[in-house]
Parts: structure tokens; C-alpha cells; sequence
């Protein structure tokens, strides 16, 4: 059984597709936030096999952008969670909508 | 000396300059003695003008002096100039020849009046106006004259405007004044639009020449009839001149008598030219409108109580006259009539000041009477003044109306006929006037309805107090004996109380009986001191004070002018008597400007000496009818002084209950359709913005999820329609 | 490049300094310190003072013989790719606007004191000045434009901060509305300038005189065009039915801020007609010319009527500006010597009489505290000098002869008459209207008895009467010697009216047919009134 490109995309596809509906059901901000992951790197496995079977480097490139912006929105995101979750306890993300208009 | 005619109004205009800012050190009388000094230099120079237009060969009676120019724009160029020509001249010189008397007269008129200085003030702007209206040689500038005399005329009469009365009738006189002004203004742009010029030389002349197609000399002529008759008080917009006698009296006898009311008739008289041209309904609607209001107002006269409303029913009545004079193309005695209209009205109204002054402001005449035996300096002048307007021979008033007379019957017999009734309703109310102020029995000390109402009331109350008190004493009567201490004595006090009340109440009963059948006082006690009743004595103590008031004659500076004014009634007539063309001195000199369009009469003159008779003898009877009525008591006078003519035929009721009525709702209703529906509309637009972005709101209610399934279904949506639209 | 302005002798480019002094002047009065009001009041009047006196040397060296041309050209490159330049220059029709505004800022500076905030208020006068100055003598779209706008932002401020009672509601309002109005107007610059670089393949440009005499524009486009102008002219005239926010506006506007509403601001609009509707746009305001005519009649009637019942003193004047204004705009489109002069004319006049009557109305409010007039009465017995300036100012807005509100109006009824004379008659009562509404006002505000509050009324100060002359001159000398105005104003509207002679197919000016209802001998049956 050889592994060709196909493979990586379905499993690119599953774990995209996990981290989507982890992000839509489950209420913890933070693990919305790894979901949000999830599915980045999803994104990135897809990139890297596609990019290695048409030989284009671009799919390579592109990951080290995701990477790039992936890094700093968990900074950012993470700094942002971890200070609301430690002025309220257990709070959700359906608790947390101070910005509605 | 012509080209000075400018100094004719410049007087004037340095009088008020100098009253208005020359500060309060111009006090009482100084101030009077300015404007009437500037006057008496108007008057002067307007003499001095005269006499060099007269030295002038016939055909060479015009001069216009030109000082600047005024409105240049596009094709129109309005000059400020003087047209000194016969007519003008003759205008000038009443206006500033009793304009003069007029302000002497003031001086003694508003002594101690707080306002002194600010009155001559307005009196010497008015005649500033009044000299432009006729000097001007446009018609731009006869309407600034126009209007500034509608002004001057709005600040004299609220003069004492602490009265609201005072003020709402300078506010109806403006009003009612600018209703005329517009067709003024309508003529003025048709006369532009049609010759390119306002000038009076320029416009008349040509229209003189050639003719003015019918329809537009049609609609000049109108729109100026519209403007004359606002100004002259004619139907419908004589309501004013009635209110207007709110005012101090001097400003009635030169404004609404002499001068601002007779601008609609020289205007008229100057344009003739152009009414010539227009159809020929036009000068029958003139003559129509004259003589009907004639009538109309002489009816009303015939009721009135207060003697200036008497007296400006008169002079409506007879401008009527002028402009049915003017409407039979009798131009010459339409100013003929003007000039000893203005005699003897300003007279009649100086005179009538004189009694108001006499008589400390009454100006009821249900409380004159016998007032010969203290004014006689008034009441001869007055005299003299009635027998004119009257139309009694030889005096002024005669000889202008049996002239407009003569015309009317030319022009047709109906309108000659109202003119004949008008002249004897004229002679009846005059002679009405003169019994009930100068003759008769002085009844100011009578007492009157109210105070009357008054006695009564006392009167009855006291019964009440008096049954109250003996009802009292009875009870305290019976209260005593009941207590039994002096059985006798109480017994008989008792007796005595029960009978004091019993009395008390039975005097009651018939005062209130007496009271109820008490006999309605009458509105003038001409023939004895009306009869009071039993309650005489209980009269206000206002009665008793009366009966020693002595009414006094006026100062010299009240009284000169009116002998003058009184000759001036008598020798009028002079200028234009009717026996030949010599003595038709007035018709001679105004001939330059009437352009040939004076109609001629038709009449011989048998037919003349006829209706001259027949006016005489229309005047006489009026004369002893109203005596009948009012000295000799063989006519009961009540009967001609019917409600509905007091009301003034209940048009002004009418036309106030309009105005207060439908008129004001009207406004209303639109200021309302301002701010609720035009501004509604604005403000729905932001409800609008508000309702839209309250549904958008709801899209946003910060929950993540929300947004993040909206991205989701963004996302696969984006994606099926690239899809659908490429082919694999 | 800068030209330096040497027409008539001036030696200095006196139409920029006019722009630069006030908005440097505002600059300086934000810098000055707070806590010394009466040193930034003497700097903003003084600023004031030196506008003023440029103006008025404006209108000295104006060339009279020259009158239609351009006189005082500035020209200096702005966003050259973009076809921008800073261009100004002065001509016989924004003459007498400039000295207006330069006359009547001294005047609402000195006449009324803010009360607080004193740096920010005559900061936002000050830069107000400038900007109206802009817009009177801009000669390139956007300047002006630029300037239109500017104007919007010092008056928002002035209404909301230092106004009455519902200033915010009022502020608001009149920013929002007339922004809206002038948003299309951006718009339809932009498609004027464009469509001229289409059509002559040159490069972009907004000059305006340029854009004038190309009439590059087909007949709809241009009216489309137009209409875009037309709406926020018509907003800031106002014309019925968008004249809703000049009552608010000016109820609630301090005093100084309802003077140069009334006397210059809405002049915005009125110029913007002729300059930029009439110039830019002959056909279309042609074409258009009979609705605007009918607008204005009914500005006049309308507004009289609705002013009659107002029960605000204040609100009253202003809707009586919305009559007297209505006047303009007819005058306007009457498409004629004597109507665009006498509009002209009446847009001075009305500035000064105008002011004056706010000025006064803010003396009374100052003393009584109130507007309304149910609560004032007899004030002529306690004040009888306000009473008598009032009375001629009164006289002067009735459009009484021999003051100044009358020769304006006479010249746009005379215009109006001989383009459409039926209008003209129906607009003439509106001359009773005006009579009615101030006249009833007069009496209940002064005649009649005094009592209470009233009776206690002081009189008018000499320094409120020293900041009053300068326009009760002007009101008497307008009226007896409108002369020098008059023959400054005539060439460039006559020019005014040759180009959309020129640029109209069959027009002809309305003029007076002399002659042709005189016919030497036989009477012709011509209809004087036809149309």
C-alpha cells in the first residue's frame, strides 16, 4: 500500500474538519483556541503536500506565513483568554459578548 | 425759484432731522415752534415756486428738477426729482399752508403731553412724505411719499400707544394701507414693462401723444384705482380712517382729512391720460365706487355717538365725492373739492379738538351741549365749517359739491341722485353734530347709564342692609325675651322689631319693584335733566363733581388757525365759480396737466341754476329735519339713529371676525403643516436611519459562534459558487 | 505660480491675506491662555478690524470701469496632476458680499459675549470668517467647495456650545442636513470635470471660468449636473420645502451665531446659484428656471404666513428670512438685468437689516430672558431708543421706501414682471404678509402697557447702539444712495446675462417691451399680462 498525496489531504481534510466543528460546539475559549489550530495546521499539511507533489515551493512559503500569523494570533488570543478567564471563573464564550451592538 | 422747488420737502426733513437727534434739549414748546417754522418755510417756498410758475406762459407751466440718481439698473433709471407743474404746486401749497396751521395748533393741543418732541417729529416726517408724494416726478417716488406717509400715519396714530386700542389701529391702518400699495407696486411694473420709464413727463406725455393699447392702460389704471382706494378710504378699505381716530386729534385734521387720504385722488388726477385710454368701465367703476361709499359712510355718520367718528365718516363720505368726480372726468372739481374739503374738514376736526380739549378728552357727545356759552371762538368757527360742508351758499363747501354734482348728472342721473341724497344726509348729521355739541342744554353734569346702575344698586342695597338689620334686632328682641328677664318691655320690643322688619322689607320689596319698572334712560337728554327716580341721591359722587366743570376756551395757538381756516372756509369757493370761464380760475390754471381729457359738460345752464337749486334745497332739508329732531322735538330722533348704522353696517364686525376666525385658523393650520408635516418628513428620514439600524443591530450580538458559523457558511457558500462557474 | 495681484494698483495679493489673517487669527486666539478672555476678545476683534478694513479697501480700489472682469486675480498651484489650484478673484456680484461679511463679523464679535469658553468661541469665529471669505471669492471648483464646507464645521460647534436650550437637537440638525445636500453637489463637480477633460482631451481641470465658457456638457447631463447643485444651494438658501432647519438653526444659535447665519451664511446658497448654477449651468437654469421661480414665490408667501403665528420672537425673524430670501431666488431666475440685480442687492440688504433685527432681539433677550413674546409687552414705554432703532429696522425688512429693503425688492418684483408677471403680482402681497407678521409682533412685544418685568427694561447702551450705527448707515444710505453699489454690481451681471443669451438657443432677456403696446393713432388690443 503506498501512501500517495492522497492520504495527506484526507487526513488534512479530517483534522480541518474536526478542528471546524470543535470550534462550533465546544465553549471553552480555549480550547476554541486550540481548534483554531487545528485547523491552521490543517491548512498547512495540505499546503506542504500539495506543494511537494507539484514541486511548486510556494506551498512552503505559505506555510511559514501561517506559521508567522498562527504564533502571534495564540499570543495575542491566549494573553486576551487567560485574562478575562482569571476575572471570571468558568466563564464561556456565551457569556463574553460585551461587544454587541 | 423753481430750481429751489427741492426746499419744499427739505424743510420738513431738517425738522425731524433735527428733532430726532437734537436730544432732549429741544423740550416743550421749542420743539412745536421748529416744525412749525420749518413748515411756514415749506409754505413759503412752495409760494415762491407758485408765483414763478404762474409768471410762465400757459404752455410752459412744467419744470422738473433733477437732484440724483436713484435706482439705475438694467433698462430702469429712477431719478430723485421735482416735477413743479400746476397740479403739484396747488397740492403744495394746501398741504404746506395747512400743514403750517395745523402744527400751530399742536403746540397748544399737546402742551403737557410727555411725547411732545417725538410728535412734531413725525409730524414734520409726514409732511417731508407728503411733499415727495407730490412732487415727485416719477411714480417710484410718488410711492415712496406713498408709503412714507402710510408710516408717518402708523406712528401718529399709536402715538399714545400704551393703549392697545392705539396700537391695533396704527397696526390696521399700516395693513390695510398695504393692501392698496400692492396694486401701486402691480401698476408701477406694468408702466415699466410698458414704457421702459416711470417718469411722469416721459410716461404721460406719450400716452398723451399716441394711444396705450386698452387692455394695458386697462390694468394701469386699475392697479392705481386699487392703490387710491386703500389710501383714500374708500369701500372696501375705508375700515382704517374710523379706527384711525384714535389719534391725537391734529394728526386726524392733517393726515385723515386733508392731505395722506386726498394722495389717491391726485394720483388719479395725474394719470388721467392713461385713464383715458382705458376702457370705459374703468371711470364708471371710479364713479360708482365714489358715490357709493358717499352713501354707505353718510349713513353710518347719521348714528354715531363720538364726535371724530362722526366726523371721519364725513371725510370717507366725502371722498367718495372726489373720485365721483374723478369718474365723471370732472378732474377740475375733484381738486377743486380737495382743496375746500381740506379748509373746512381740518377745521371741523380742529375745532372738534378744541372741544375735546375744552371738555378734558370726552369725546361723547351725549355729554356736550350749550357749549356756544363757553368756546364761542370754537363755536363760531365751527359753524362756519358746517355751513360749508353742508353745501350752504356762499361758502366754500357749496360751490365744489354743486360742481361734482353738475358732472354726475352729465354722466347720468343715478349717480346723481345718490350724490343729492348723500348731500342731504351730509347737512342732516352736521347739523346733528353742531345742535348736539354747541346748542341745547349742557349735559355733561347729567347723570349717566352706569352711574344710574349704580344708584340703584346702592339703593338696594342698603334695603337689604336695612331688612338684614331689622331681621337682626328682631332676633335679638326675641333672643331677650326668651330669656325672659323684663317680660313687658321685651314683649314690646319684640312688637317693635317684628314691625321694623316688616317695614324694612316692604320698603325693599318696592325698590326692587321701582327698580324693575324703572324707565330706560335715554341716550341723549336733549329737552331736560333725565329723570332718576327716588334714587337721586345716592348718585356717584363723579355727578356732582361734573356740575362744576366749566369747559374753557383754547389758547391762541389753538384758536388762530381756526379763524384762519374758518376765512379760508368762507373765500374758498373764489377760486373756481362756475359763472364764466374768468372766474373759473382753477380750471384755467390746471389745464396744462389735464391733458384735454376734463369732460365737458353737456348741460345748459338753466339745467344748472336747477340742480344748483335742487342741492341747496336738498341741504336745507336736511338742515331742518335734524333741527327738528334735536332742538324743537317735533321729530323723534331715535328713529334715524338705527343699531345697525351705529355698527357701521356690522362690516368691520364682519371682517375682523374673518380675520380672527378662518383667517387666523388658516395661518395656524399652516404654521402647524410646518412643523409637523414638511419638518416631519425630515425628521422621519433620521427615524428611518434610527429603525434601519436597530433591525442591522441584531446581527451583532457578540457571541463568537455566531460569528464564527457566519464565517463557516461564508466560507462554504464562497466555495460552491467558484465551483458551479468553472468546468472541470 | 503666484501672481501677484496688480490690478488697480493694489500692492499686496489682498484675497489670500483675507484668507490667511482670520484662519491665522483663530490659530493664534486657540494659543492664547485661557484664564484671560478679555485679551483673546481683543484679538479676535482686532483680527476682525483688520479683515474688515481689507474689505473695505477691497471695495475702494475695485476698478468701477472694469467691472465685469475678474479684478484681484491670485492664482497658485495646488494638486497640479488633479487640475487644483488655489484661485481666487473678485468680481462685481462677490464684491459686496465680501465687504458684507467683512463689516459684520466686527460687529457680532463685539456685540455679544460668549459667556464661557471664550478662546474656542472666537477661534470658530474667526476660522468661520475665512471660510465664508473662500467661498466668496474661490474661482476653482474645489476651493470652493472646500471652502463650502468648512463653513459647516465652526458653525456646529457654535450652535451646540454656546447656544439655548435644544442646541444639540439644532446643531445636529443643520450640520446633517446641509451636508447631505452638498454631498451630491462633490459629485457632481467631479462628473462636470471629467466629462470636460473628455470632451476636450485636455487635461483635468476645475477652473471655473474655464468650465464656463467650454460648456462642454450635453443638455440632460448638464441639467442632471445642475440639479446636483441646485440641491445644495437649495438646502442653504433655504427653499421650500428644505428650509426646516433655519428655524431651529437660528432659534437656537447664540446671537453673534444667528448674525452671520442670517447675514452671511445663507448667502452661501443664493451666490452659489448665481455663480455656479446660472454660470456653470445657462441652459439647465433655464430649462429649470420656473420650478425655483415657483419655489421662491411660494418661500415668500409660505414663510410669511408661517412666521405670523410663531409665538418665539427669534423663530419669527427667521422665518421671515425664509420669505425675504424667497425674493432672492426669484429675482434670481428671473433670468434678467433688473432681477438678478435686485436679488443681488437684496442679499446685502438683507444681511445688514437682518443682523441688525438679530442683534436687537438678542438685546431684549439679554435683559428679559426670554424670546417669547406672550411674555414681553410694552417695551417702547421703558425702552423707547431700542423701541425706535427697532422701528426703522422693522420698516427697513417691510421693504419700506427710502431705507434699503426696498430697492432690492422693487428691482426683482420689476424683473420678475417682465419675465413672468403673474408671479410677480402674486408675489408683490407678499409685501402685506411681511407688514402683517411684523407689525402684529411689533405691537405685542412694545406697544401696550408695561408691566412687571417689562416696565424695568433698561434703555439701549451706547455701546450697544455704537455696534448698531454701523448698519443703521447702511440701511439709510442704501435706501436714499443705492447708487455706488448699483453700478458696481451691473457689468458683471449684465455679462451674467449675455452668457446664457449666448449658451441658450431662442432666449432673450425679459425685458420691458417699450413700445409695443403704444401704438400711434389706432388702439391695439394687445393682452398686457400674458404667460
Amino acid at each position: 500500500m503506498v501512501v500517495t498525496t492522497s492520504w495527506y489531504l484526507a487526513l488534512a481534510a479530517v483534522l480541518f474538519s474536526m478542528g471546524a466543528v470543535g470550534l462550533l460546539t465546544r465553549r471553552n475559549p480555549l480550547i476554541m483556541i486550540m481548534c483554531v489550530e487545528l485547523m491552521l495546521n490543517a491548512v498547512n499539511l495540505t499546503f506542504v503536500s500539495l506543494g511537494a507533489e507539484l514541486g511548486d515551493l510556494g506551498g512552503q512559503l505559505s506555510v511559514f506565513f501561517v506559521l508567522v500569523v498562527a504564533a502571534s494570533e495564540v499570543v495575542v488570543g491566549l494573553a486576551v483568554v487567560v485574562a478575562i478567564m482569571r476575572r471570571r471563573q468558568g466563564a464561556t464564550v456565551d457569556d463574553l459578548s460585551v461587544l454587541r451592538g | 425759484m423753481l430750481d429751489l422747488v427741492w426746499l419744499v420737502p427739505a424743510f420738513p426733513l431738517a425738522g425731524f432731522l433735527i428733532l430726532t437727534f437734537g436730544g432732549r434739549r429741544l423740550g416743550e414748546p421749542t420743539a412745536g415752534w421748529l416744525a412749525t417754522g420749518a413748515m411756514a418755510g415749506s409754505f413759503l417756498a412752495t409760494a415762491g415756486a407758485f408765483y414763478e410758475l404762474a409768471g410762465r406762459d400757459v404752455h410752459d407751466r412744467r419744470s422738473v428738477t433733477t437732484l440724483f440718481e436713484w435706482v439705475p439698473a438694467g433698462d430702469l433709471t429712477v431719478d430723485v426729482g421735482f416735477l413743479a407743474d400746476p397740479l403739484s404746486l396747488t397740492m403744495c401749497l394746501f398741504v404746506t399752508g395747512v400743514g403750517a396751521l395745523i402744527h400751530l395748533y399742536s403746540i397748544g393741543y399737546m402742551h403737557g403731553d410727555a411725547g411732545f418732541r417725538r410728535f412734531f417729529a413725525y409730524l414734520n416726517l409726514f409732511a417731508f412724505a407728503m411733499l415727495m408724494l407730490v412732487l415727485g416726478d416719477n411714480l417710484l417716488l410718488t410711492f415712496l411719499g406713498w408709503e412714507g406717509v402710510g408710516a408717518c400715519s402708523y406712528l401718529l396714530i399709536s402715538f399714545w400707544f400704551t393703549d392697545e386700542a392705539n396700537a391695533s389701529a396704527g397696526k390696521k391702518a399700516f395693513i390695510t394701507n398695504r393692501i392698496g400699495d400692492w396694486g401701486f407696486m402691480v401698476a408701477i411694473f406694468m408702466t415699466f414693462a410698458t414704457f421702459g420709464t416711470v417718469a411722469y413727463v416721459d410716461v404721460l406725455d406719450t400716452t398723451a401723444a399716441g394711444t396705450v393699447a386698452t387692455s394695458t392702460a386697462t390694468v394701469i389704471a386699475l392697479m392705481l384705482f386699487v392703490g387710491a382706494i386703500g389710501k383714500s378710504a374708500q369701500f372696501p378699505l375705508y375700515l382704517w380712517l374710523p379706527d384711525a381716530m384714535a389719534g391725537p386729534t391734529p394728526v386726524s385734521a392733517l393726515i385723515h382729512a386733508a392731505t395722506m387720504v386726498t394722495s389717491g385722488i391726485y394720483l388719479l388726477t395725474r394719470v388721467n391720460p392713461i385713464i383715458a385710454d382705458a376702457a370705459d368701465w374703468v371711470p364708471t367703476l371710479i364713479a360708482w365706487t365714489g358715490a357709493g361709499t358717499a352713501l354707505f359712510a353718510a349713513t353710518i355718520a347719521v348714528a354715531q355717538r363720538d364726535i371724530k367718528k362722526v366726523l371721519a365718516y364725513s371725510t370717507v363720505s366725502q371722498l367718495g365725492y372726489m373720485f365721483l368726480a374723478v369718474g365723471c372726468g370732472a378732474y377740475v372739481a375733484a381738486v377743486f373739492h380737495m382743496i375746500t374739503h381740506a379748509f373746512f374738514k381740518a377745521l371741523l376736526f380742529l375745532g372738534s379738538g378744541s372741544v375735546i380739549h375744552g371738555m378734558d378728552g370726552d369725546q361723547d357727545m351725549a355729554h356736550y351741549g350749550g357749549l356756544r356759552r363757553f368756546m364761542p371762538i370754537t363755536a363760531g368757527t365751527f359753524v362756519i365749517g358746517w355751513l360749508a360742508i353742508a353745501g350752504v351758499p356762499p361758502f366754500a363747501g357749496f360751490w365744489s359739491k354743486d360742481e361734482i354734482l353738475a358732472f354726475a348728472w352729465n354722466e347720468s342721473p343715478l349717480l346723481w341722485a345718490v350724490g343729492l341724497v348723500t348731500a342731504v344726509l351730509t347737512a342732516f348729521y352736521m347739523t346733528r353734530l353742531v345742535i348736539l355739541t354747541f346748542f341745547g342744554r349742557h349735559r355733561y353734569a347729567d347723570p349717566r347709564p352706569d352711574e344710574v346702575d349704580e344708584a340703584w344698586a346702592a339703593a338696594l342695597a342698603a334695603a337689604d342692609g336695612a331688612v338684614v338689620a331689622a331681621a337682626a334686632a328682631l332676633d335679638a328682641a326675641v333672643a331677650a325675651s326668651e330669656a325672659g328677664t323684663d317680660e313687658p318691655a321685651a314683649a314690646e320690643a319684640m312688637v317693635a322689631a317684628k314691625a321694623a322688619h316688616e317695614a324694612a322689607t316692604i320698603e325693599r320689596d318696592l325698590i326692587v319693584a321701582a327698580s324693575g319698572e324703572r324707565p330706560e334712560l335715554p341716550a341723549l337728554a336733549l329737552y331736560g335733566e333725565p329723570e332718576v327716580g327716588p334714587v337721586a341721591d345716592r348718585l356717584p359722587d363723579e355727578v356732582a363733581a361734573r356740575s362744576d366743570h366749566h369747559p374753557h376756551e383754547s389758547p391762541w395757538t389753538m384758536a388762530l388757525p381756526l379763524v384762519v381756516l374758518a376765512v379760508l372756509s368762507v373765500l374758498g369757493g373764489l377760486i373756481q365759480l362756475p359763472f364764466s370761464s374768468a372766474t373759473k380760475r382753477l380750471e384755467g390754471w390746471l389745464e396744462p396737466t389735464l391733458f384735454g381729457n376734463e369732460v365737458h359738460l353737456s348741460v345748459g345752464t338753466g339745467t344748472l341754476w336747477v340742480l344748483a337749486a335742487l342741492a341747496v334745497a336738498g341741504g336745507a332739508v336736511g338742515i331742518v329735519v335734524a333741527v327738528a329732531a334735536y332742538l324743537q322735538r317735533r321729530v323723534d330722533h331715535s328713529a334715524f339713529e338705527q343699531p345697525i348704522l351705529a355698527d357701521a353696517w356690522r362690516f368691520d364686525r364682519l371682517v375682523s371676525n374673518f380675520m380672527g376666525g378662518p383667517g387666523r385658523a388658516g395661518f395656524e393650520a399652516t404654521a402647524n403643516f410646518d412643523s409637523t408635516v414638511v419638518d416631519g418628513a425630515v425628521e422621519s428620514v433620521a427615524t428611518m436611519v434610527k429603525v434601519e439600524a436597530g433591525l442591522l443591530r441584531r446581527f451583532h450580538n457578540g457571541l463568537v459562534r455566531t460569528y464564527a458559523a457566519g464565517i463557516g457558511v461564508g466560507a462554504v457558500g464562497l466555495v460552491v459558487w467558484f465551483l458551479s462557474r468553472t468546468s472541470f | 505660480m503666484a501672481v501677484l495681484a496688480t490690478a488697480a494698483g493694489v500692492p499686496f495679493a489682498v484675497l489670500p491675506a483675507l484668507l490667511v489673517v482670520p484662519a491665522a487669527g483663530a490659530l493664534l486666539v486657540a494659543v492664547l491662555p485661557r484664564r484671560r478672555p478679555e485679551l483673546v476678545k481683543l484679538v479676535a476683534v482686532a483680527t476682525s478690524m483688520v479683515v474688515a478694513a481689507m474689505t473695505v479697501w477691497l471695495l475702494v480700489a475695485f476698478d468701477v470701469d472694469r467691472g465685469a472682469d475678474m479684478q484681484f486675480e491670485f492664482r497658485h498651484s495646488w494638486m497640479t496632476d488633479l487640475g487644483i489650484q488655489w484661485l481666487l478673484a473678485v468680481d462685481g456680484i462677490s464684491l459686496f458680499l465680501i465687504v458684507l461679511t467683512g463689516i459684520l463679523f466686527p460687529i457680532a464679535l463685539l456685540a455679544v459675549d460668549p459667556g464661557h469658553d471664550e478662546r474656542a468661541y472666537f477661534a470658530w469665529m474667526l476660522l468661520l470668517e475665512a471660510g465664508v471669505i473662500g467661498v466668496f471669492c474661490a474661482m476653482d471648483l474645489m476651493v470652493f467647495f472646500l471652502c463650502f464646507e468648512v463653513v459647516l464645521v465652526p458653525m456646529y460647534f457654535l450652535i451646540g456650545r454656546w447656544g439655548h436650550e435644544n442646541s444639540a437637537y439644532a446643531a445636529t440638525k443643520f450640520f446633517l442636513f446641509t451636508m447631505a445636500g452638498s454631498a451630491l453637489m462633490l459629485i457632481g463637480i467631479l462628473v462636470l470635470a471629467f466629462l470636460h477633460a473628455d470632451a476636450t482631451g485636455g487635461g483635468l481641470t476645475f477652473d471655473l471660468v474655464e468650465l464656463a465658457e467650454a460648456q462642454s456638457l450635453g443638455t440632460t447631463t448638464a441639467r442632471w449636473v445642475f440639479l446636483s447643485f441646485a440641491l445644495a444651494f437649495a438646502v442653504k438658501v433655504p427653499i421650500f420645502p428644505l428650509h426646516t432647519w433655519l428655524p431651529d438653526a437660528h432659534t437656537e444659535a447664540p446671537t453673534a451665531g444667528s448674525v452671520i447665519l442670517a447675514g452671511v451664511l445663507l448667502k452661501l446658497g443664493t451666490y452659489g446659484f448665481l455663480r455656479f448654477g446660472l454660470y456653470l449651468f445657462p441652459e439647465a437654469s433655464h430649462f429649470f428656471a420656473p420650478v425655483f421661480l415657483t419655489l421662491g414665490l411660494v418661500g415668500i408667501i409660505y414663510g410669511g404666513v408661517v412666521a405670523t403665528m410663531q409665538r418665539d420672537l427669534k423663530r419669527l425673524v427667521a422665518y421671515s428670512s425664509v420669505a425675504h430670501l424667497g425674493f432672492i431666488v426669484l429675482g434670481t431666475f428671473a433670468l434678467n438685468t433688473e432681477g438678478i440685480e435686485g436679488g443681488l442687492l437684496q442679499m446685502v440688504n438683507h444681511g445688514v437689516s437682518t443682523a441688525a433685527l438679530f442683534l436687537l432681539v438678542g438685546m431684549i433677550y439679554e435683559r428679559r430672558h426670554t424670546r417669547r413674546i406672550d411674555e414681553l409687552g410694552g417695551l417702547q414705554k421703558s425702552a423707547p431708543i431700542l423701541a425706535g432703532v427697532f422701528t426703522l429696522v422693522m420698516l427697513s425688512s417691510i421693504g419700506l421706501p427710502g431705507l434699503n429693503g426696498f430697492v432690492g425688492e422693487f428691482l426683482v418684483l420689476v424683473g420678475t414682471f417682465n419675465a413672468h408677471p403673474w408671479l410677480a403680482v402674486v408675489a408683490t402681497g407678499g409685501v402685506v404678509l411681511a407688514a402683517l407678521y411684523l407689525l402684529w409682533a411689533y405691537q405685542r412685544v412694545f406697544h401696550g402697557p408695561a408691566d412687571g418685568d417689562n416696565a424695568e427694561m433698561p434703555d439701549l447702551k451706547i455701546r450697544e447702539g455704537l455696534v448698531l450705527a454701523p448698519l443703521l448707515v447702511l440701511i439709510v444710505a442704501m435706501g436714499v444712495y443705492p447708487k455706488p453699489v448699483l453700478e458696481r454690481m451691473e457689468p458683471s451681471v449684465d455679462a451674467l446675462v449675455a452668457h446664457i443669451e449666448t449658451h441658450v438657443d431662442g432666449f432673450h432677456e425679459p425685458t420691458s417691451r417699450f413700445g409695443a403696446d403704444i401704438v400711434v393713432g389706432d388702439g391695439g388690443d394687445d393682452s398686457g399680462d400674458d404667460h
